[in-house]
């Protein structure tokens, strides 16, 4: 019951966007000291690869980029089902918030990807399954931005993307499982594997926390987005009125 | 393991400093752009809500 | 009216509204010709080069022939309020869905899919390959057709709808265009391409069962 009445206030614009203005500043803080431990960790703690040398040390950017990538898609892809089928408004201005953070991190998984496989492999770019496949997850995102921009009205907007969202879904798990279907010069499972992580614990810590990191990093971001979005949509309404009246 | 050879990084060092550079800029944009832009709204509405009041 | 009945009826319409319009249907396939036969002029010279580029070069002509087809799906019908009076019809919009998209690729991904064997011999595709190009362009362009509907009823109500429509449909087809241009290119090489066969006909029945339903709630969206 009581999450059923958490659920109700998160559905409440006036009421989100109070609560998250206070959330703001412990998403941040939560972020920067996971932030430097992860670092600590991984480029002074953590020993250098036996294959790789510290190169293998951009891990720590490239894995966590990656794995929100493909998290916030899913999200967006949940708050649309959620924006459509209960039509809560919220949920689409999540969906709509996350979109420009999600792209930030697949653009970052590729970007450090490259620089990493440049070095390792010899090579800038393979269009291997994974890369290939999480190449379209970046276009994914830039066409709900897209389409979220170039339709003037934000609730049919909103309710396109939510559609688009959903329907681009099916790229996430074949981005995650390409690594297992065609052989390839990307590293195969090591993290996610169900049975025991084949990586050295140390190694394993700092990824964990910069995992932990990036997700607080979205969830600091997201909240700043929505709450532009929010007063966006509700410009008119009395409580934004009440808000920002006050001279 | 003294300043240069951290800087290095086994020779790999251009390689995993853009990597983190990289990093840096993209989540900082991410923070920073929002909160200006947030800034600039709320702003907006207050002159638009000032402007409504004193022209009825 | 039955369902069945309204789905042929739909369907008849739209075919014979195009061959009122044959014109706009040479469109594609004429696109498809003239793009595939570039190559040959640009890279004639090497006509080892242009038989192995070749299930990928019909592949990619097949895929934007259909990708600039695509908007004659709904567009002439959203002008004149046929599309409303679609939506508000007792029928379930999926199925009437069907039959629009079918008609579509009737007029212009089978006359791609008839072509194909002629521009692959152009290209220098070894005839060992032909039956695997047409079997894949023969999953592939409803498949294309399919989820192309659902880019172009999202964005059938934009104005220059055009350049998000590749936008969003061009990552939903590229999967397609790996598996298809890949089995040619391994049947060309005598290799095994049952497996990226199956994959293809995974597409096909995926999208047909799908993409319907979301074309139906993107055209309602699209409308509202």
């Amino acid at each position: 019951m009581i999450f059923g009445n958490f659920f109700h206030k998160m559905a409440s614009p006036p009421w989100f966007y109070r609560v998250s203005g206070k959330m703001l500043p412990w998403f941040g803080g939560a972020f920067a000291l996971l932030l430097l431990w992860g670092l600590y960790g991984g480029l002074y703690l953590a020993p250098a690869d036996y294959q790789q040398g510290d190169s293998f040390r951009i891990i720590y950017v490239h894995v966590p980029a990656a794995w929100m990538s493909l998290f916030i898609y899913v999200a967006m892809a949940v708050c649309g089902v959620i924006s459509l089928v209960w039509r809560i408004k919220m949920a689409e201005v999540v969906l709509i918030s996350s979109a420009p953070i999600g792209a930030a991190f697949t653009f970052l998984a590729l970007a450090t990807g490259s620089l990493w496989g440049k070095p390792m492999w010899g090579t800038w770019w393979v269009w291997d399954g994974r890369l290939t496949s999480e190449l379209i997850l970046l276009f994914l995102y830039l066409g709900v931005i897209a389409l979220h921009g170039a339709i003037e009205d934000r609730q049919t907007a909103a309710r396109a993307v939510a559609i688009l969202a959903i329907v681009g879904v099916v790229n996430v798990p074949i981005i995650h499982y390409s690594v297992e279907w065609w052989s390839t010069l990307h590293q195969g499972p090591t993290v996610t594997k169900l049975d025991k992580p084949s990586i050295h614990v140390d190694m394993l810590i700092p990824l964990l926390v910069m995992a932990l990191a990036f997700k607080l990093y979205y969830a600091w971001g997201l909240l700043i987005r929505a709450r532009s979005e929010v007063l966006e949509r509700e410009r008119n309404s009395k409580w934004v009125r009440d808000l920002l009246g006050e001279p | 393991m003294s300043l240069a050879e951290f800087l290095n990084m086994g020779g790999y060092g251009v390689y995993v400093w853009s990597s983190y550079g990289l990093a840096a800029v993209v989540l900082i944009a991410n923070i920073v752009i929002p909160v200006q832009r947030h800034r600039l709204q709320r702003a907006r509405l207050r002159r638009r809500f000032r402007q409504e009041q004193t022209t009825p | 009216m039955s369902l069945l009945r309204a789905f042929l009826a739909l369907l008849r319409r739209d075919l014979v509204i195009a061959f009122r319009r044959r014109s706009e249907m040479v469109n594609p396939l004429l696109f498809f010709v003239l793009v595939t036969s570039l190559f040959p002029l640009a890279v004639g010279s090497q006509p080892k080069l242009l038989s192995l580029m070749a299930p990928g070069v019909v592949w990619v002509a097949a895929l934007l022939a259909a990708l600039l087809s695509l908007d004659t799906i709904f567009r002439s019908d959203f002008e004149d309020g046929t599309l409303e009076q679609l939506l508000l019809s007792a029928h379930p919009v999926s199925v009437l869905v069907i039959a629009k998209v079918l008609a579509h690729w009737l007029i212009t991904g089978l006359p791609l899919l008839l072509v194909a064997p002629v521009l692959g011999n152009f290209l220098g595709l070894p005839s060992q390959a032909m039956g695997t190009l047409m079997l894949s362009l023969a999953f592939g362009t409803p498949a294309l057709s399919l989820i192309g509907a659902i880019g172009v009823a999202l964005t059938v109500g934009l104005r220059k709808g055009g350049v998000i429509l590749s936008l969003l449909v061009l990552p939903l087809y590229v999967p397609i265009l790996i598996f298809g241009a890949g089995a040619v290119g391994n049947a060309a090489m005598g290799i095994d391409a049952t497996a990226q066969m199956y994959i293809m006909s995974a597409f096909l029945i995926l999208s047909l069962t799908l993409s319907p339903i979301a074309t139906a709630a993107a055209l309602r969206v699209s409308l509202s």
